[in-house]
């Protein structure tokens, strides 16, 4: 705002449903969505502004390293309720998720989950800090967050044997991660275009990167 | 002139928040109510809640609701009758005046505060003594026990100074002990102000929020025990409000209509109790 005056950018939160909604029906000049999109809402300009990882993480004593993608999904279907069934401690595991219409859940629950449905037996938190804080002080707990927000406190498991590093976020050998994205209805022109034209400059994606997200240009495409 | 003006202008303050209630109460039917409509009672009271997947059933979480206000309810209810018997009958006037304000100062404790020190302390001791993950039936009962201490207190303890003081003179005449006269007498006297207190503190645990989200871990599965996770309406409202869009928002505003009904009936029964004696 400093750098550019005169440029007022109106912002309205509901989720990556409500955007591209919104962009579709004209309400707005830039949507934005952390998710890709369906079928039913094609036809809309596409812009990757960066991409962000979904680690599953425990707590930091968990002797747990590594888990399979099946192995997850058991946790949170509630099929495999203590840790030592996958090598751990004799304790019962306390699952943590995100509330229903989070765009963190619903990506968790197409890359991890599939078809099946996360339990209705699952501690629910309505944000990533909040997951976070839970498993932090919870030994036996695990749940899934933003990786750019794990810290200290809690572990990062790997999956398939890969950890959810940034450099194996860059090279998608972790592929665990959801698009950051802005829509439009057309080209962009004027305002819209400069935004995004400064969105995609380095200094942009540098702001983008120190949120913890992979920038775009470092995203390697094949 | 003057007085004029003064009446209009405060006549103008008094209808302005009954407008505004009227206005809320409005809302939140016309949002919520169409929804109930097209999906039935049936999908409405059902124990699946996945709104995002056409799933509205509000069962469990009305369940939720109600098992956290009545454990509130078994925590809140002994002690703060117990609290306010103490301070009418027991004590002296330097030690009311000096209780008194501290436990009304509790209900100007934030809420985030008690879930706070629920987190920090009640949840994980609950984890590592009971077992569970600590998150729990148990520890928001607790939490809310305290926050609806003060309207119990003050309440009961109104309605058991408002006992004429010939009824204790009579009593310790026949050579009833202070605790029979507490008992048998001063308290079926006080009946009617002691159980609106307990309404009204109910009233408090049922529209709770915050404190709840933060200690009752807000699972939708509903709780085999006091040591499981339990979600109750509010937090559902408050949790899933951010991103919440369409038939998803809607269902949260028609669990506004059901707690709306819940908080309306908790309160008239109030005002009736209050208003017989």
């Amino acid at each position: 705002m400093e750098k550019n005056p005169g440029i007022i950018v109106n912002v309205q939160g509901g989720g990556s449903t409500a955007g591209i909604q919104a962009t579709m029906n004209g309400t707005c000049d830039i949507g934005a969505s952390s998710r890709n999109l369906k079928p039913a809402e094609r036809g809309l300009k596409v812009i990757l502004i960066a991409l962000d990882g979904i680690a599953v993480i425990v707590h930091k004593d968990n002797p747990i390293d590594d888990l399979e993608i099946a192995q997850v999904r058991g946790i949170f279907t509630g099929e495999i309720s203590n840790w030592q069934a996958l090598g751990g401690l004799d304790k019962e595991i306390i699952p943590v998720t995100r509330e229903e219409g989070s765009g963190t859940r619903a990506s968790f629950e197409d890359m991890i989950m599939g078809e099946e449905a996360i339990s209705d037996a699952c501690l629910v938190q309505d944000s990533n800090g909040a997951v976070r804080e839970i498993i932090a002080t919870t030994p036996q707990g695990v749940g899934y967050i933003s990786v750019g927000l794990v810290d200290e406190r809690e572990k990062a498991i790997a999956i398939n044997g890969v950890k959810p590093t940034l450099a194996n976020l860059i090279t998608e050998k972790y592929h665990f991660s959801r698009p950051f994205l802005l829509l439009l209805r057309e080209d962009p022109v004027g305002n819209c275009k400069r935004f995004i034209e400064y969105v995609l400059s380095p200094e942009g994606q540098e702001i983008l990167g120190s949120s913890g997200l992979i920038s775009a240009n470092q995203v390697v495409v094949d | 002139m003057k007085d004029k003006i003064a009446e209009k202008v405060l006549l103008f303050v008094a209808l302005s928040a009954i407008l505004s209630l009227a206005l809320i109460t409005f809302f939140i039917f016309q949002q919520g109510i169409p929804l109930i409509f097209r999906i039935g009672l049936g999908n409405f009271l059902s124990l699946r809640w996945a709104p995002t997947r056409g799933g509205f059933g509000i069962l469990s979480m009305v369940v939720g609701s109600l098992l956290v206000t009545m454990g509130a309810l078994a925590v809140g209810i002994p002690f703060g009758l117990a609290g306010a018997i103490f301070l009418a009958e027991f004590s002296s006037k330097t030690i009311q005046k000096t209780l008194k304000p501290i436990i009304e100062l509790l209900a100007g404790i934030p809420s985030v505060v008690y879930g706070f020190i629920g987190i920090v302390i009640l949840v994980p001791f609950i984890r590592n003594t009971f077992g569970g993950p600590g998150f729990s039936v148990l520890a928001a009962s607790i939490i809310l026990g305290i926050m609806i201490l003060p309207t119990i207190v003050s309440i009961s303890y109104d309605a058991l100074l408002a006992v004429p003081n010939t009824y204790r003179e009579g009593s310790y005449a026949v050579g009833a002990t202070k605790w029979q006269t507490i008992v048998m007498l001063l308290l079926p006297a006080a009946r009617s102000g002691i159980v609106a207190g307990i309404i009204l503190g109910m009233g408090r645990a049922v529209g709770e929020t915050m404190a709840v989200i933060m200690i009752a871990g807000n699972a939708l599965k509903i709780p085999g025990s006091i040591l499981d996770s339990v979600r109750t309406l509010t937090s559902t409202i408050a949790l899933e409000l951010g991103y919440a869009a369409g038939d998803h928002r809607a269902a949260l505003f028609a669990c506004g209509c059901v707690l709306f009904l819940i908080i309306i009936i908790l309160n008239t029964v109030a005002i009736r109790i209050t208003g017989k004696k």
